[in-house]
């Protein structure tokens, strides 16, 4: 049984999402269920990304691969020498195996394509975070 | 150039978008060949094809559909802004995924978008560009596809 002191110690999951579209951002943002998950940032491309995961040190980065400026594999890139211990979960429209692997080899922990559904995103959640 | 069979992939992104991310199938009309210009939609977004192929994928609708699409994704904002996001990440899905059957060497841009003008489409030369139709609840929209 969880007691008061156990769900008092336990810090909330900060949450980094990264996408170029305005849309998705706010779909990521709306559609995870998780208590314990709140969203400390949104990124619209690597560069903000890189400067907000500085400011706000999140524990998961949901990263797109296709953005203007810097893209998803050059800011996982920077992202894993800034903050080692980051979980990051692609969410790409970039299906194809080998960019997967690429994106695992620079650093990602998971990958979900879009498009997606609610249960899908919270199921790539659950799968590197709890 | 594009062949008739590899149109099947933009047919099955299409078909997968709608029925993943507005959860409600659409139906697609028989790809056509092109000729002369499309007429185009409210709004429009477009992703050049570089690498082993080159050409344009574009998605064209016009603004209800794009409004009842947003509220099927439970977004209450529909403004202007809302609009030309929608278009380039339909655009940008449909073609991300067409590297399943492409490959990682079918490489896309960031989305170009357009709205209420006319769209500065570079087609490659020689390459044939088709008309996939979509039908989705009331409304009707186009994927153009041309690639060498």
């Amino acid at each position: 049984m969880e007691t008061a002191k156990d769900t008092s110690a336990r810090r909330p999951v900060k949450l980094l999402i990264v996408d170029d579209s305005n849309i998705v951002r706010r779909r990521i943002e709306r559609s995870q269920q998780f208590d314990d998950l709140e969203v400390v940032g949104t990124a619209a491309n690597g560069i903000e990304a890189l400067e907000l995961a500085r400011r706000t040190d999140p524990d998961l980065v949901t990263m797109d691969l296709t953005m203007p400026q810097m893209d998803g594999i050059e800011c996982i890139t920077q992202l894993v020498k800034l903050k080692p211990e980051v979980r990051i979960l692609v969410i790409s429209a970039l299906s194809d195996k080998a960019t997967a692997v690429e994106a695992m080899e620079r650093g990602a922990n998971g990958f979900l394509d879009k498009p997606f559904t609610d249960r899908q995103l919270n199921e790539a959640i659950a799968e590197l975070m709890y | 150039m594009l062949r008739e069979e590899e149109l099947k992939t933009f047919v099955d992104g299409t078909t997968r978008y709608f029925e993943v991310a507005a959860q409600q199938p659409a139906t697609i009309g028989s790809p056509y060949l092109l000729e002369g210009e499309p007429a185009m939609h409210d709004y429009t977004g477009m992703i050049n094809i570089t690498g082993k192929r080159e050409g344009v994928v574009y998605f064209t609708a016009p603004r209800a559909m794009l409004t009842v699409l947003l509220m099927k994704m439970q977004e209450s904002d529909f403004s202007h802004e809302s609009m030309r996001d929608l278009v380039g990440e339909v655009a940008n899905t449909i073609s991300g995924n067409a590297r399943r059957d492409f490959g990682h060497d079918f490489v896309i841009s960031v989305p170009s978008v357009f709205a209420g003008e006319k769209p500065q489409i570079s087609q490659p030369a020689g390459a044939r560009a088709f008309v996939i139709p979509i039908h989705w609840r009331s409304h009707s929209a186009k994927l153009v596809v041309s690639l060498t």
